[in-house]
């Protein structure tokens, strides 16, 4: 199965090959027989990683240890529903799932496009299959997920722990779809600037593949941050890491030009800055791929090796050339047929919100490149912290979300002042009111929380208002019952709507991120079963241990080999709130000088958290036994020195025993934040309103408004 | 085993030659939807574009007119954007027109 593995990758990297080839070829000569075969080429690569792709997950879920990445990821110990999971843990895998994850979208957009923009497509097809024949390569030069070992090892290494959470499952390859949508509307920026065809059309073919591209990746940005909350033992969801940071910089980016996309649709401007965004947005995804995969930067969230430096650098320097020689020699072609009408627009709007978000992704390139750039000027490495980002993301973050609420209640072209009194009236009073609340409530400690709440309720009631107008005009024209009226108004404005639904989600996310932020009380002491402590209004006291032995029952069904926690009982003023069941998960290593007993338990330990999760609050807590006590580890030395292997978990069951019958001092994390699962919320919002607004209309309605526009047109013919 | 897997990968090869290779094959057949589906014309990508220009327009004008009722524009301004944005959607329309004719 390696060999045919291999086999799979050669023909990938001879398709790739050959597509670019014969898309250059037939764009160049005018030949469309060979830039459709060019076309095809993405298809055929796209089955061959398919083939590729189920071999590697077949051998991870067989077992089968003589595939070195199978025997470095994943072992017997490792639950089925992991293993499946485990072949993007590695290297070569998660190589693997960007080149064949590549080639579906690729092929998925070309299809989309083969009757249209033969020219443009042509170059983008090169370009795509650039990308996938650069990665193919890394699998067969650098990283080849086939390479195996004979004899096999009888047992792998196993998943890396912190892997071991259901997340995992789907958080690398909603990531890996985002970013490997990005280089989408890349290779077709690119295509059109080669092929000189800078209108709208090449905007409207990738809107969709741009849209999808933010969706995935703000999928795997909330659900990475949700790994971090629920499975680091730190208690936070995002602390501003190289890798998170990587996937929000495109996320940012893209936002920005699924904005002024919009402002080139309507107005036929800014084609020189959405050009470049669609450039900065594929460079930054190959970029955050780069950071997670060359351990470049200190992460915990990156798991490669610094094998792929060389290569990852020179395409990314190639990307960065390209782009700004095609953007300067075709700036005479991207020149707007508009100008703005007034500042008092939604395009101005636009505009603001952009600047913002491409200030934002600066902050953040720098704060994460800090330690590149301080090594090349002063030779020593620094870096900078979460207070930094927050200094200057905070107020940037308070700009946009109060944009989001702005930018909805302003028309396109021209809005008069006169408008914008009456449409920002009770926006403003809203969050005038929510200030005055806050303030007499006691709020006053927390200055930017308290400007985030208000800037929040701005939006709320701005996009509040624009329903309630919508539903209204909507009852008035078709004189139908609220609910109806309302569902045809989102029905027949999906992007606008849908949009709207997306500010709100964003406005309730940063609320949640600013209450946990700001009101978090938290505490780290060390308890014996009894005692307890205080954190915020709540009480928790350790009442007893827990032990759980054998991969079968792990409390958290991850596969380590001895779980050790405790039974927490959560009250508030008297009142039982929860009872929670924090462990830290023991697993198994290779190590064979820590005995036969000491080497499984001697991997990396794992926290698993418990928490209380409520719409008002989170109680989140972890423990950390102390299993380094003098009785314990004389079991472990016991058991090293007269068990076998085969019967050294005999020893983790008295270990287990022993620490239940006399407990140790634990050290115990508590967290009390407030409004914590309103990010998720805000999250599901936003993923939401993104579906609706990417939703294709109903081709009937689209025809029916299209004739509809027509006739109107053409009375407007007499009127003009 | 090994067999099997000798077939899979030459199934894979032909498999891979035959789709890349249809349209080449097919390259002197004369296509099924006439010389403008083999090939787009300048004059009939131009048209596209023209096409595109026009519902973009049209999106224009409902959206003008949905600020309108939700009271983001006033009559006059709503009035002189309207009137701005049918003059530009007549003029592709007589552009699309003239594509046409010749």
């Amino acid at each position: 199965m390696a060999g045919l593995g291999r086999l799979c990758l050669l023909l990938a990297l001879a398709v790739c090959a050959y597509g670019i080839g014969a898309s250059l070829y037939g764009v160049r000569r005018g030949r469309v027989e060979f830039s459709e075969s060019g076309r095809r080429s993405v298809y055929a690569l796209a089955g061959i990683l398919t083939v590729a792709f189920v071999i590697l997950e077949i051998a991870f879920l067989r077992n089968d240890f003589a595939f070195n990445t199978v025997a470095d990821t994943s072992s017997r110990t490792t639950p089925a529903f992991y293993r499946a999971a485990a072949v993007w843990s590695s290297q070569e895998g998660s190589l693997l799932l960007w080149a064949w994850l590549l080639s579906l979208w690729a092929s998925l957009a070309l299809f989309l496009t083969r009757k249209r923009m033969r020219d443009v497509a042509a170059y983008a097809t090169a370009i795509l299959l650039g990308f996938g024949g650069f990665f193919v390569s890394l699998m067969v030069f650098y990283a080849t997920p086939f390479a195996t070992t004979r004899p096999a090892p009888a047992e792998g290494v196993g998943l890396d722990p912190l892997l071991r959470f259901p997340t995992m499952m789907i958080h690398p390859p909603m990531l890996y779809s985002g970013y490997t949508l990005c280089t989408i509307p890349l290779a077709f920026g690119m295509g059109a600037l080669l092929a000189r065809r800078v209108d709208a059309e090449w905007i409207r073919a990738i809107r969709r593949f741009a849209f999808a591209a933010w969706l995935f990746l703000g999928i795997g940005i909330l659900l990475g941050a949700r790994w971090s909350y629920s499975e680091l033992g730190w208690g936070g969801y995002w602390g501003w890491d190289a890798v998170e940071n990587a996937s929000l910089m495109p996320w940012l980016t893209g936002t920005a030009f699924l904005h002024s996309l919009m402002i080139q649709e309507k107005r036929g401007m800014l084609k020189v800055w959405n050009v470049s965004l669609v450039l900065a947005t594929g460079t930054l995804a190959i970029m955050g791929t780069f950071l997670v995969r060359s351990g470049i930067l200190n992460s915990i969230h990156a798991f490669g090796g610094a094998t792929l430096g060389v290569p990852f650098v020179t395409l990314i320097g190639v990307l960065i050339a390209g782009s700004i020689y095609l953007v300067v020699s075709r700036r005479d072609m991207l020149r707007s047929e508009h100008r703005l009408d007034s500042l008092l627009s939604r395009e101005s709007i636009f505009l603001a919100n952009n600047l913002v978000l491409v200030g934002l992704c600066f902050v953040i390139f720098w704060g994460t490149y800090f330690p590149l750039i301080s090594k090349a000027l002063t030779g020593q490495e620094a870096s900078v912290g979460p207070p930094w980002f927050d200094r200057y993301t905070v107020p940037l973050a308070l700009v946009l979300v109060l944009l989001s609420g702005i930018g909805p209640v302003i028309a396109w072209r021209r809005a008069t002042l006169a408008n914008a009194r009456r449409n920002f009236l009770a926006p403003v009073l809203v969050a005038l009111l929510t200030l005055a609340v806050l303030l007499a409530s006691g709020v006053q400690q927390k200055p930017f929380a308290i400007a985030m709440f208000c800037c929040g309720a701005f939006v709320f009631a701005s996009i509040g208002q624009e329903f309630f107008r919508g539903v209204r005009a909507r009852r008035a024209m078709a004189n139908e019952a609220a609910p109806v009226a309302l569902l045809a108004l989102v029905r027949r404005n999906r992007r606008r709507y849908g949009g709207y639904i997306v500010h709100i989600g964003i406005a309730v996310l940063f609320i949640g991120v600013a209450a946990s932020s700001s009101f978090q009380h938290a505490s780290e002491l060390g308890l014996s079963p009894g005692q307890s402590t205080r954190v915020g209004a709540y009480t928790v006291r350790y009442v007893r241990p827990t032990a759980t032995v054998t991969p079968k029952y792990d409390a958290a069904h991850t596969g380590s080999t001895l779980s050790l926690g405790a039974v927490l009982d959560v009250t508030k003023h008297g009142h039982h709130v929860a009872t929670l069941l924090p462990s830290e998960g023991y697993y198994a290593s290779q190590e064979a000088s820590q005995g036969s007993v000491g080497s499984l338990i001697g991997g990396q330990p794992v926290s698993h958290v418990a928490l209380d999760g409520g719409v008002t609050r989170d109680v989140w807590t972890a423990i950390e036994p102390d299993i380094e006590t003098p009785a314990l580890q004389r079991i472990v030395k016991i058991g090293n020195r007269t068990l076998p292997p085969e019967d050294a978990v005999v020893a983790i069951g008295y270990l287990a025993r022993a620490y239940l019958q006399h407990p140790p001092q634990a050290q115990f994390h508590f967290i009390v934040s407030p409004l914590v699962m309103w990010i998720w919320i805000g999250g599901l919002i936003v993923f939401g309103g993104g579906l609706i607004a990417i939703w294709p209309a109903p081709s009937a309605v689209r025809r029916r408004v299209s004739m509809r526009s027509r006739a109107r047109a053409a009375h407007g013919l007499a009127r003009a | 085993m090994s067999v099997l897997i000798v077939l899979i990968a030459l199934v894979l090869i032909a498999g891979v030659i035959f789709v890349v290779s249809a349209p080449l094959r097919n390259a002197n057949r004369p296509p099924a939807g006439g010389a403008a589906q083999q090939q787009l014309e300048p004059e009939s990508a131009e048209r596209h574009e023209l096409e595109v220009a026009r519902e973009a327009k049209y999106r224009e004008i409902r959206d003008a007119e949905l600020d309108y009722r939700t009271g983001k524009l006033s009559r006059e301004d709503y009035e002189a954007v309207d009137g701005a944005l049918r003059t530009e959607a007549v003029e592709i329309l007589n552009r699309i027109e003239a594509s046409a004719g010749e």
